[in-house]
């Protein structure tokens, strides 16, 4: 039995690009206000997983043709050699350094190492969450 | 301040994540994971020398002092340990490259391993009790996904009890550490045996000490070991090994290091729980050993009455006991994975798993019966092999800490090792042989290599005491003076203001 779906696909056509909005915005925000690589990512895989919801997982893997498992291994991955790159200038594993740069559309922007280290850690959320979630629904075919 | 001490952690843990990449590809995979255990191997041995001269070495992560920020401390228990780890971690890698099969390699099982090494060389550096809690979820994670990586029916099933059990114990430990955090509040492992010494051992201190003890007993099988003996007879040789060699391992250092650290005000308590718990457990592993005739079991009950063993010389709590029990952890991380491999060599070359079942192997394969022989005569404390100079320094310190009924126990149970394993020569080596010279499986040189090395290993420890032994009298005697670990951390100043 083929069920209607026209208003989900609808509504999630707009709403993805919302929520995966609000995932970015919680991913920059984390430095100094609640949100963050874990959170964002969380956002962004909800994203992924209404996505997949609606239409079936083909449809979305042939516009995102990534092997999550190995997303996830970037992220973490990302996530060790930012934090190693202290070692190199022999300051201690971790430490995180921050400085003020001018950027062309943001203007004077405040970036700190740290981004490095929550990127990876947002990459392997989704990485993990994505790869979870479709290892159960292959389980169910 | 050296960074080297996050390597034993950092260089398995992103060598790991990058062998992903590498899933198809074979020969980078078992080259980059073997290079991975050297390297931190290496950096282990090297810290350890440091260790000698410098004292103890720490690394505030990110440079936030302790007690406010998380960090390793690396002091001569922690490196050896790691370096053993990290040692026997790298032959056992060698042995499953030609025994695991390429299923298993295609299915990260390489990652894994490290994933697994990390979690415990992270365990074994940290100073950080959460820090702890941490590693060790790394570890077992990596290691519930060895235990069930080739899907038969036996591994899901023994899975099932593992990993409820672990799940549980966590939730204890992080229950635990919210306790402690709230009676103490810190989570520095140095700062909190400055604060519970400050409270001048305030009861809810000794009953969280108890939820610790409960944890760490179902981690490291003291009493609580009823999930052991099937899980670890369930994955393969290499897993197995690896499983047997490691992961109790961790578990008691824990302990170790939390009731000669932290715990250390109500010896009269935790002191004869434990010493009840230990004897018990070599009982307990002694009949489990003698019952079972199926190789895998009895040699998972031999590492049960390891560790009741090894924890008896925590119980004694004094320096002999304890530089006993360091010799003995350091031995039995590497004639158990010894034990481990040869017989999961045997089972896999006769296809059987039971006492009865094969006969004559010393014909087919005699230098494989021979060096199970010789893991035996280890296990049993024969000189000069790796087991003797353990035994013969914990009977010291139990006979100085009169505690004589242990002291029994311990050693009757090395009759029982010799007993249960000299079954499995007896019945499985020696006899007619079964398997013609023609039709049995070969058993190639490079396979074999590992568990010959694993030997030398045993044989050295043994020989080489002495020069081991400054590296062992050190450690235990930061595990008896606790005051040498926390100037480490918080410097002497540092005690000033609590």
């Amino acid at each position: 039995m083929k069920i209607n779906d026209v208003i989900l696909q609808t509504v999630t056509k707009i709403v993805v690009f919302i929520i995966l909005t609000f995932g970015v915005e919680l991913f920059i925000s984390g430095h100094h206000d609640p949100g963050g690589g874990f959170s964002g990512g969380l956002v962004l895989a909800s994203a992924l997983l209404l996505l997949y919801m609606t239409y079936d997982i083909e449809t979305v893997h042939k516009g995102i043709p990534f092997d999550f498992k190995k997303i996830a291994g970037l992220g973490v991955f990302l996530a060790i050699a930012g934090s190693m790159v202290p070692m190199l200038f022999n300051e201690m594993f971790l430490t995180q350094k921050k400085g003020e740069f001018q950027l062309p559309i943001f203007g004077a922007t405040e970036l700190s190492m740290e981004l490095l280290f929550e990127a990876g850690v947002a990459l392997t959320v989704v990485g993990v969450v994505v790869t979870i979630l479709l290892t159960i629904s292959e389980d169910v075919n | 301040m050296t960074n080297v001490l996050v390597l034993p952690l950092l260089v398995p843990l992103l060598t790991a994540v990058v062998l992903i990449f590498f899933r198809e590809s074979l020969v980078i995979q078992r080259l980059l994971s073997v290079l991975a255990a050297a390297g931190s191997a290496a950096a282990g041995i090297y810290l350890l020398l440091r260790v000698q001269s410098e004292g103890i070495v720490r690394l505030d992560f990110g440079g936030w002092e302790p007690p406010y920020g998380i960090l390793f401390v690396g002091d001569s228990f922690a490196l050896l340990l790691v370096s053993a780890a990290s040692v026997v971690t790298a032959l056992i890698l060698i042995f499953a490259f030609s025994t695991i099969g390429e299923r298993f390699e295609k299915m990260y099982v390489y990652p894994l391993m490290l994933f697994l090494l990390a979690g415990v060389n992270g365990s074994f550096l940290t100073g950080d009790i959460f820090n702890l809690f941490v590693c060790f979820e790394v570890m077992l994670l990596a290691s519930y996904a060895l235990l069930v990586l080739g899907g038969r029916k036996v591994q899901l099933q023994e899975a099932f009890t593992y990993v409820t059990i672990n799940v549980l114990a966590s939730w204890f430990f992080l229950l635990g550490i919210a306790y402690l955090y709230g009676a103490a509040g810190t989570l520095n492992m140095a700062h909190l045996a400055v604060r519970v010494a400050d409270s001048g051992h305030d009861p809810i201190l000794t009953v969280i000490s108890l939820i610790f003890l409960i944890v760490f007993s179902l981690k490291a099988g003291l009493l609580l070991y009823f999930w052991l003996p099937g899980s670890y007879s369930a994955p393969p040789a290499a897993v197995a090994a690896l499983f047997g060699a490691l992961l109790t391992k961790v578990g008691i250092y824990a302990m170790i290091r939390l009731f000669t650290l932290v715990f250390t005000g109500a010896p009269g308590l935790t002191g004869s729980i434990i010493a009840v718990m230990a004897g018990l457990t070599l009982i307990g592993g002694s009949i489990g050993a003698l019952s079972s005739r199926d190789i895998r079991q009895i040699i998972s009950y031999n590492v049960v009455i390891a560790v009741g063993f090894i924890l008896v010389g925590l119980a004694a709590g004094n320096e002999a006991a304890l530089s006993g029990s360091i010799y003995y952890v350091l031995h039995d991380m590497v004639v158990k994975a010894m034990l481990f491999l040869a017989g999961g060599l045997m089972i896999t070359l006769t296809g059987k798993t039971k006492i009865g079942e094969m006969s004559g192997l010393l014909r087919n394969y005699p230098a494989l019966g021979w060096l199970f022989f010789a893991a035996m005569l280890s296990l049993t404390g024969i000189p000069p092999f790796s087991g003797f100079i353990g035994k013969v320094l914990l009977g010291e310190g139990l006979i100085g800490a009169e505690m004589y009924v242990l002291l029994t126990l311990a050693f009757a149970s090395s009759l029982f090792v010799l007993y249960s394993l000299l079954r499995i020569f007896l019945n499985c080596f020696m006899g007619e042989s079964i398997i013609g010279p023609e039709e049995q499986t070969p058993l190639r040189k490079r396979t074999l290599l590992p568990v010959a090395i694993l030997g030398v290993l045993t044989l050295a420890i043994g020989i080489g005491a002495d020069w081991l032994a400054p590296f062992v009298n050190d450690a235990a005697a930061g595990l008896a003076d606790p005051n040498v670990y926390i100037e480490a951390v918080l410097g002497s100043g540092g005690t000033a203001d609590r």
